[in-house]
């Protein structure tokens, strides 16, 4: 089960809400519904489910409706219609009673300018969400340096939230938000306050958190590259609509539509796809049955100047050249590994691309991209460069 | 025909009031007296707990709190012994007793109403529709005419004009208390609200201290306020440096009158400084 549904969510700013939302469900843009209706709207028939654990991206440009779709989520901000089921409890028809146990047990949010109380320490600041649910001061102070310690300030308890760095602060928001220990936590542009390098140890924080943690993590952001580094799964917003909802991979290399193919244009794609997404199938000999003949054969009838050579489970043993084939015919050598090059670069299927320009770059021959030696598939040097240039469909294989 | 208003006859509007005033002194009487009894005997207290304190001790406390409020420096401290002693030299000690009695009682109770007032209006778009022009109407009807009805509800003394003074000073409590919950950045409202607090929880963890220094400041604005409204006071018979200011006018005796006044002028920066330094610079 989900842990996060959200089913036909909308709102609308404004007072004509009725004639708003039957205008937008009519297809009609943002601006022509403010035309004729006065009232925008924010969030537009929004649908999407999040599993337990997973990071999910609402990623959108500023006015795109991502903001509003998170504080719809914990009802800061009412849905004109729609649900929110946490847990398969609807959000959107409880009453505030209800909505207060929800948002102290299972909500927590972090906020973009991190939303701290300047009036209290950093441990208070961490306590404010099981101080409100009224729990002793003993318990609350142990709960909170805990999650303070989790996120590395374990000690700056007595320090307000003034004296410290963004970053630090931001930290401190996490902390705040962990302490309750919740299982959903809504983060409204939490780093894109931050310098682009603390931004990214914060990303890679996060990720090491959550490796532990397991907590089911609804990000927003503008930052596409950030989107792209910690999704599990993004969902692109514009104008108060999702556009596609999908793996980073699948919005990369299949955009639902224009706006989302301009949109992911600039990418930088050597952070994102991997070794695996970009392989070709290789040629190959198996090192057990055949000889030079073969290999030549092979090499011959693809147009290649070498081939991989694999045992009788596809374990890579190495490569063969033309040339090295050629000499062991005329010689009769009949076994290949007397004329085997055993010193093959090989990465890993996870590789980023990023690393593979260090590899590819003085390696004679195509690149083996293996999992557990076992030889999935080569990497040309074109491949990387029509990667990179955003051609379709490179993966042919996948 | 230009001058048609000579046909029409002038609105009884002093009539209206004088009786709904009238309406109000009679049927709300059984609440005015005991009000006036009860505060009138509270300020007795206070005036005589005060008259207790012998004046050199009353200064020196003065000028030690001074001290401390200021951070350890000697500026208001060497202000307030020199003035107090000038005050208390001139005769006019049990005055200022009085004075400061009342401006202490006013304040209090423009606090007590006006915070409470300022929060429903920072709750309720409403409150603040229908309270801000009253605030407006409040402050800048001339003082004077609150002093008729006072009379009518409290007959003379000093319990009148606390009143009096009540409807002239709370207005700035009102407003700063309404603007600086309503200035709290919405992202720490939002985080409030996120983490599960109830309106009173949100209120007192993050509104009310969050909006300390703007509410601290309107307190100030008030108590200066309620200070302008002892020489006023006095004319319905209230006690005090006021009273000591309007017999000089009376008789038109300068030298009397420019003493009082300058009395007035160093409690009122005593005050003043007082009440800015509780929320200066605590940080």
């Amino acid at each position: 089960m989900p842990i996060i549904k959200v089913e036909n969510l909308s709102k609308v700013f404004g007072k004509n809400t009725k004639a708003a939302l039957q205008l937008a469900e009519a297809g009609k843009t943002k601006e022509e519904i403010l035309k004729e209706t006065g009232s925008t709207v924010g969030v537009n028939r929004a649908s999407f489910e999040v599993e337990a654990g997973e990071i999910f991206v609402i990623m959108g440009l500023s006015g795109s409706g991502k903001s509003t779709l998170v504080r719809l989520i914990n009802r800061l901000i009412e849905p004109t219609t729609g649900d929110v089921y946490i847990d398969g409890e609807n959000l959107a028809k409880m009453d505030k009673k209800e909505l207060r146990r929800v948002r102290r047990q299972k909500l927590s949010m972090v906020f973009q300018r991190f939303g701290l109380f300047p009036n209290r320490t950093i441990m208070q600041n961490a306590e404010y969400g099981l101080e409100v649910q009224g729990m002793s001061k003993e318990e609350r102070a142990k709960k909170a340096k805990e999650s303070l310690e989790l996120v590395g300030l374990g000690s700056y308890l007595d320090q307000y939230p003034g004296q410290l760095s963004g970053g630090m602060q931001q930290r401190v928001g996490l902390a705040r938000a962990l302490a309750n220990d919740p299982e959903v936590m809504l983060m409204d542009e939490a780093f894109s306050a931050l310098d682009p390098l603390i931004r990214k140890d914060m990303q890679d924080e996060l990720l090491d958190l959550q490796e532990s943690m397991k907590k089911t993590i609804l990000f927003i952001t503008h930052d596409l590259d950030e989107a792209l580094r910690i999704g599990d799964r993004i969902a692109l917003m514009k104008d108060g609509n999702i556009v596609q909802i999908g793996t980073p991979e699948e919005i990369l290399m299949n955009p639902a539509n224009s706006y989302v193919e301009k949109f992911v244009e600039d990418v930088d794609r050597a952070k994102v796809l991997t070794a695996h997404q970009i392989m070709k199938r290789p040629e190959t000999v198996n090192i057990d049955k055949h000889g030079p003949r073969v290999a030549l054969e092979r090499m011959r009838e693809a147009g290649l100047s070498s081939i991989f050579v694999v045992d009788s489970k596809r374990v890579l043993q190495g490569i063969i050249t033309a040339d090295a084939a050629n000499e062991a015919r005329k010689n009769e050598v009949k076994n290949l590994s007397e004329i085997i090059q055993r010193d093959v670069p090989t990465v890993e299927k996870d590789t980023q691309l990023h690393d593979l320009f260090a590899v590819i770059h003085d390696s004679p021959v195509p690149l083996a991209v293996t999992e557990n030696g076992k030889l999935l598939g080569i990497i040309v040097r074109g491949a990387v460069i029509g990667a990179l240039a955003g051609e379709g469909e490179v993966n042919e294989n996948a | 025909m230009l001058n048609f208003m000579e046909n029409v006859e002038a609105l009884p509007v002093a009539d209206w009031t004088a009786n709904f005033v009238e309406w109000l002194t009679d049927t709300f009487a059984f609440l005015f007296d005991p009000i006036k009894d009860g505060l009138g005997d509270l300020m007795d207290m206070i005036t005589s707990g005060l008259d207790a304190i012998p004046p050199v001790i009353f200064i020196l406390l003065v000028a030690i709190l001074a001290f401390f409020m200021t951070g350890k420096k000697f500026g208001l401290a060497v202000f307030s012994i020199v003035g107090l002693l000038f005050i208390w030299n001139q005769g006019l000690w049990d005055q200022l007793i009085d004075t400061f009695t009342l401006v202490l009682t006013s304040s209090i109770l423009c606090i007590i109403i006006g915070i409470p007032i300022g929060i429903l209006m920072s709750k309720s778009k409403i409150a603040q529709t229908i309270i801000t022009p009253i605030l407006d109407f409040m402050q800048t009807m001339p003082a004077f005419v609150y002093l008729i009805p006072a009379v009518a509800f409290f007959s003379i003394g000093v319990v009148p004009g606390i009143f009096a003074s009540l409807i002239f000073a709370t207005p700035p409590t009102v407003r700063f208390t309404n603007l600086g919950i309503r200035q709290v950045s919405e992202e720490l409202v939002e985080a409030a609200d996120a983490f599960g607090s109830t309106g009173p929880q949100k209120l007192f963890k993050v509104e009310l201290p969050m909006a300390k220094y703007t509410i601290m400041a309107g307190i100030n604005q008030t108590v200066m306020l309620a200070l302008s409204m002892v020489v006023i006071a006095s004319m319905i018979g209230a006690p005090g440096l006021g009273r000591e200011v309007l017999s000089s006018l009376q008789r038109a005796q300068v030298g009397p009158g420019f003493v009082a006044g300058l009395s007035i002028v160093v409690l009122a920066i005593i005050i003043d400084r007082f009440t800015q330094n509780i929320y200066k610079d605590r940080k």
